[in-house]
């Protein structure tokens, strides 16, 4: 049984803890042995992004504390998953013992079913029309393009209607979005033209910030097109 | 208070007819180029962009060896090199070098490294006319425009702008056909091309083991540039540089591709120096002059060296969602588009446009599309690091105490735990302002969930 140990990220804490817990029911009936670390916090993706690299460490340090002797770190986002296997090494010396083999213990949620589990049909059931926004860590970091698909194609009920930018930007980019307001706004609003073609009702990705950015922009504009993670469309029977 | 590249982003937002010629231009260039490399039409891609990238890097981190290669070359062919340390070394050796040899008219081939320079209104000031004979970059002259793009410059101007302006300028009549367009403007340039005495291009690459200058166009401009007047100056950033005339072969074959989704461009031409003894064609005179103008303090640095790989395709600018919002008239310099965020705080310092590194969502794309794999988010985050550490951006003194406060949080769960709620709470009663008013501005904002999930976890546990 793989022991594997959530990293429930600092949006998804506060914001959608729904998104959590489904994960962790998933998994769960994936077979595998679950655990919290309530010490956990963020990745510091945020003090990193804005160049704050310094606090950036503080806090990359305080969670590789918290994860030290963890086998598997599994994420509910592929920017935050990036952030940490990829980002790391910019923070920290080359030989640094603790970033080693980093890469290899934390997964983005939906790789980790597909490409460590081997699992693709984890028994779900949604009757919708889903489209998939591809959030750009996940895509061109953590190169997560197939398994989200191979998983909604197993989900009984749900038909899988791609939409024509599915790999363009939503436009959040973090403190960019308040920063550049109106790009961020602009750039999200090509995103849902592109939704709204595919005739979709849900928007699914694994990223929460991409879609906290969709779904504000679907409301505003008032469609009743709604967001999802995949973490609890897989959790829906 | 805003500030100007602000109202030069909210004038491009604000217009209709020009997100949607952005849109469409940019969008075909891309949709052209994700053609041309696909798998199926391309099967060596990724592997030539990578062999790509390894010679840029080889090359610039001999950059002393191949230059003088290179000079060595030039010079045995016939040609003179000049080295200009930066825009008026440049633009004096080509003034003295028209007064010289007493010409007042020069026709030019588009040369985002003469823009660079601002070569044309510095030659207007001493008397000299410069005439630029790539369509795009004629009408832009002809409008008193920069370029708006590295490789499309007039992308922004509609058929019908262009009518207005031939007519306004040239007393055409008024025609909007693009051959008829063209016409005008070859007709017009025909003249020039005949009467100049000196004719000046950029350089694609530049080959230092055969003192070759190779120019790549779908005009045909540019060879006429550099074949009818009597002396041709070929202007080049140092970075320009590859080792072996057999390396032209990766370049080619991804320069065409990225740019315009073309296997090939309509002329490649192989320059190797004047006229010699028993040739038909060829200038007289050629003079290279070769530019660094700031890239030497580029290549100082180790990680952002990388950014003098870029062969300005342009495929990164087709590709970038905030481009293809705010066009190239909001960035503060020549260069626009991703390559144009990382090459103005490198060559002007980040003092000069610190929010510059910062009109980014990081989404990738454009290390993506690079031909020669600049890693453009990487640097882009280092120059972030640069600006904070100079406190130099707006609010940034706010913004490294918030910063300071919550990484210091984040190091204490249980005091987080606490604060996060009460925080949130307190900031949604606040007069809405900063962060959250420019949230609301675009889109609605989801509340925080009542219960944590660290809260629920342990209630399940229970
Ligand atoms: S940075 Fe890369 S993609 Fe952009 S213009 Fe240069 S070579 Fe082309």
């Amino acid at each position: 049984m793989p022991r594997v140990s959530l990293f429930v990220t600092c949006i998804v804490d506060q914001v959608f803890p729904q998104v959590g817990l489904a994960m962790a029911g998933v998994l769960d009936r994936a077979g595998c042995e679950i655990e919290f670390r309530e010490a956990q916090t963020c990745c510091g993706q945020p003090a990193f992004n804005s160049g704050y690299r310094r606090e950036a460490r503080t806090v990359a340090e305080y969670f590789l504390q918290v994860f030290e002797d963890a086998d598997y770190i599994v994420v509910p986002s592929g920017s935050c998953a990036s952030m940490i296997a990829h980002h790391y090494a910019e923070l920290f010396d080359a030989g640094d013992t603790r970033i080693a083999g980093l890469a290899s213990r934390v997964w983005e949620f939906s790789r980790f079913l597909v490409d460590v589990l081997h699992v693709e049909d984890v028994g779900a059931r949604l009757e919708r029309v889903a489209t998939y926004h591809d959030g750009c860590h996940a895509l061109r970091e953590m190169r997560t393009k197939e398994a989200p698909r191979r998983l909604l194609e197993h989900v009984r009920g749900l038909r899988l209607a791609e939409m024509d930018a599915a790999e363009e930007c939503c436009g959040f980019g973090g403190t960019f979005s308040v920063k550049f307001p109106e790009v961020s706004g602009g750039m999200a609003r090509t995103k849902i033209d592109s939704i709204l073609r595919s005739g979709a009702e849900i928007v699914v990705s694994t990223d929460s910030s991409c879609l906290m950015q969709i779904q504000g922009v679907l409301s505003r504009a008032g469609t009743g097109v709604r967001t999802m993670h995949l973490a609890e469309v897989l959790d829906s029977r | 208070m805003a500030e100007p590249y602000q109202h030069k982003i909210a004038n491009a937002l604000g217009d209709p007819k020009l997100q949607l010629a952005i849109y469409s231009a940019t969008g075909r260039l891309a949709d052209g180029r994700r053609r041309t490399v696909s798998t199926e039409a391309f099967p060596d891609y990724q592997e030539l962009r990578q062999h790509a990238h390894e010679i840029k890097k080889h090359t610039l981190n001999h950059l002393d060896f191949y230059l003088q290669e290179l000079e060595r070359n030039v010079e045995a062919r016939g040609g003179r090199v000049i080295w200009a340390r930066d825009g008026q070394e440049a633009r004096a050796f080509i003034r003295n070098l028209a007064r010289e040899r007493a010409t007042n008219l020069i026709v030019k081939s588009k040369s985002m490294t003469t823009e660079e320079i601002h070569l044309n209104e510095h030659l207007a000031q001493d008397g000299i006319e410069a005439v630029e004979t790539d369509l795009g970059e004629y009408i832009l002259q002809l409008a008193g425009e920069k370029p708006f793009h590295i490789i499309a410059p007039a992308l922004h101007k509609t058929r019908e702008d262009i009518a207005h302006l031939f007519e306004r300028r040239l007393h055409a009549a008024h025609e909007t056909t693009p051959e008829r367009l063209t016409a005008i403007a070859r007709a017009a340039l025909r003249e020039k091309f005949l009467e100049a005495g000196i004719g000046i291009t950029g350089a694609n690459f530049l080959v230092a083991d055969s003192g070759m200058v190779v120019l790549v166009e779908n005009e045909g401009n540019a060879r006429l540039s550099c074949s009818a007047p009597r002396i041709h100056v070929a202007v080049s950033g140092i970075e320009k540089v590859i080792p072996r005339a057999q390396d032209l072969g990766v370049f080619l074959n991804l320069l065409g591709r990225s740019a315009t989704g073309q296997p090939l461009s309509v002329y490649t031409s192989f320059l190797s120096g004047p006229r010699r003894e028993g040739e038909l064609d060829g200038p007289e005179e050629f003079y290279l002059v070769l530019l660094d103008n700031g890239r030497t303090k580029v290549l100082a640095d180790a990680e952002k060296r990388q950014s003098l790989y870029c062969i300005r395709c342009g495929a990164c600018l087709n590709n970038c969602p905030v481009y293809r919002k705010i066009g190239g008239y909001s960035y503060p310099w020549v260069y626009s588009g991703p390559i144009g965020k990382i090459l103005t705080p490198q060559f002007m310092g980040v003092h000069q446009d610190p929010w510059l590194p910062f009109a980014s969502s990081l989404c990738g794309a454009c290390a993506e599309v690079c031909p020669v794999k600049i890693e453009i988010p990487k640097i882009l985050l280092a120059l972030r690091a640069e600006i904070t550490e100079a406190g130099i951006q707006k609010g940034g003194m706010v913004e490294k105490l918030a910063f300071r406060m919550w990484a210091w949080l984040m190091r204490h769960p249980r005091i987080y735990e606490r604060v996060a709620p009460v925080a949130a709470a307190a900031a949604s009663r606040l007069p809405r302002a900063g962060p959250l008013k420019a949230w609301l501005s675009q889109r609605d904002l989801p509340p925080l969930a009542r219960r944590s999930f660290r809260q629920l976890w342990r209630e399940r546990r229970k």
